[in-house]
């Protein structure tokens, strides 16, 4: 095959100069690159571009999507948070009102007691004075009684059918009651 | 060349020749061209099958399409003329890219391994087109004038040597730089292949010869080649298509 070419060039006479292209070679070389050329700028480009293009669409609309997912959720999140420190606040308001409550309920029962053991006292030393009246009743009929027994021993009769005679003792004592009642 | 006594048939020249496979009506066509509208047909095949059905969820093909895709959308064009300027030139940028590429890599692929971009008449054309591109778009938006002045770099701030940097600007710009934008991966291409059929050759000759533990280390050379090859097809393609981006740019720009 070498020796083929070695004779090829032989036969061209001198060897052709490397730098003058041959005319079929620029020919063949131009159709090769204007179909080349061809395909890319009236198909395939347009192609590629189209679908780059709507890739790019499609990423960009997924960010998007994704920001207002996150602003929905900011949104959200501040909401909540705004609810949660009004339910807060809510509840101290609660709190302070049932402690005002329970402070004035308070005040009220004691107040209350305090009427109560007034009463009580009340009632008691109104209970005393009655059966201390009762008491002085009793003991003024006994005095009397053993007075006049007394008396009529001393006497040497009976005065018990004198009975009557015990209005006047009666008035008596009562002299000696209104006397010492003065004198208290 | 098997002239040197030892009949060790190095790579020259002769080596970027083909025979013609077939003849139509006296237009020959060769090897080259075969790889040339295989490279067509490669770069058109596997992006209709990436970007044909464009799902907005890629697949495994789609995935690695967008990703040469965006590579030179976003990683060249928009890197050098911003996304407003650039927007319109992606398309003739990424055409350029993978078909430089493709071309590039039948250097390593069995059984082509040739780089269709070592024959100049392949750059050329593509540095041409760019050059056809700038140069129309230089005056479309500066005006008959304005366009001059962009590309020679006329200013009357730098005084009298403004003429001298203009006639350098002019020359560099207008007429050196589509022979060096083509070129320069021309004879990237070129060397690489001398190189690879070089080690290649010579692994086979020596194995032949006296000499077996130097074809082994010319083995260990064609594979660590291939390697660099590898990278540099892909530079190489990188490089063409920055710099196209950069002419285009330098039209559109306000002269400096």
């Amino acid at each position: 095959m070498i020796a083929n070419l070695v004779q090829l060039a032989a036969e061209h006479g001198e060897e052709q100069n490397p730098l003058i292209p041959p005319g079929p070679e620029l020919l063949v070389g131009a159709i090769a690159f204007a179909i080349v050329f061809f395909f890319f700028w009236k198909k395939l480009l347009p192609n590629i571009n189209k679908v780059l293009e709507e890739r790019r669409e499609a990423i960009e609309g997924g960010i998007e999507k994704a920001e207002a997912a996150q602003t929905e959720a900011q949104s959200v999140l501040e909401q909540y948070k705004a609810q949660l420190a009004e339910a807060r606040h809510e509840a101290a308001r609660l709190r302070q009102e049932a402690q005002e409550q329970g402070a004035q309920l308070i005040a009220e029962m004691r107040a209350e007691g305090q009427r109560q053991r007034e009463e009580i006292v009340a009632a008691g030393h109104s209970q005393i004075e009655a059966d201390r009246k009762a008491a002085a009743q009793s003991l003024r009929q006994d005095v009397g009684q053993l007075a006049t027994e007394l008396a009529g021993k001393l006497v040497g009769e009976s005065l018990e059918e004198h009975a009557r005679q015990s209005r006047t003792i009666d008035r008596f004592l009562d002299e000696l009651d209104a006397k010492a009642e003065a004198t208290r | 060349m098997s002239d040197n006594g030892c009949g060790f048939p190095a790579p020259g020249l002769h080596s970027f020749l083909f025979k013609p496979m077939f003849e139509v009506g006296g237009f020959e066509f060769n090897k080259v061209m075969l790889l040339a509208l295989i490279s067509t047909a490669l770069v058109v095949t596997f992006f209709y099958a990436a970007f044909g059905r464009a799902k907005l969820v890629p697949g495994k093909l789609q995935l690695i399409g967008e990703a040469g895709y965006d590579f030179v959308r976003r990683g060249i064009v928009y890197e050098t003329m911003g996304k407003k300027d650039g927007e319109k030139y992606v398309p003739l940028m990424v055409s350029l890219f993978f078909f430089i590429w493709i071309m590039n890599i039948w250097s390593v692929i069995p059984l082509a391994q040739f780089p269709v971009s070592s024959v100049i008449a392949y750059p050329f054309v593509l540095a041409g087109i760019v050059y056809f591109v700038w140069v129309p778009l230089t005056f479309k938006r500066h005006g008959f004038v304005g366009g001059w002045k962009n590309i020679t770099g006329y200013d009357n701030s730098l005084g009298p040597i403004k003429w001298l940097v203009a006639f350098i600007e002019f020359f560099s710009n207008l007429l050196v730089r589509p022979f060096t934008h083509a070129v320069r991966l021309f004879a990237n291409m070129f060397a690489g292949h001398l190189m690879l059929v070089m080690f290649t050759v010579a692994s086979w000759y020596l194995l032949n010869s006296w000499l077996i533990p130097a074809a082994g280390v010319s083995f260990v050379m064609t594979i660590a080649m291939i390697g660099f090859e590898l990278f540099v097809q892909a530079v190489q393609a990188y490089v063409f298509v920055l710099l196209a981006c950069s002419y285009i740019q330098g039209a559109l720009a306000e002269h400096h």
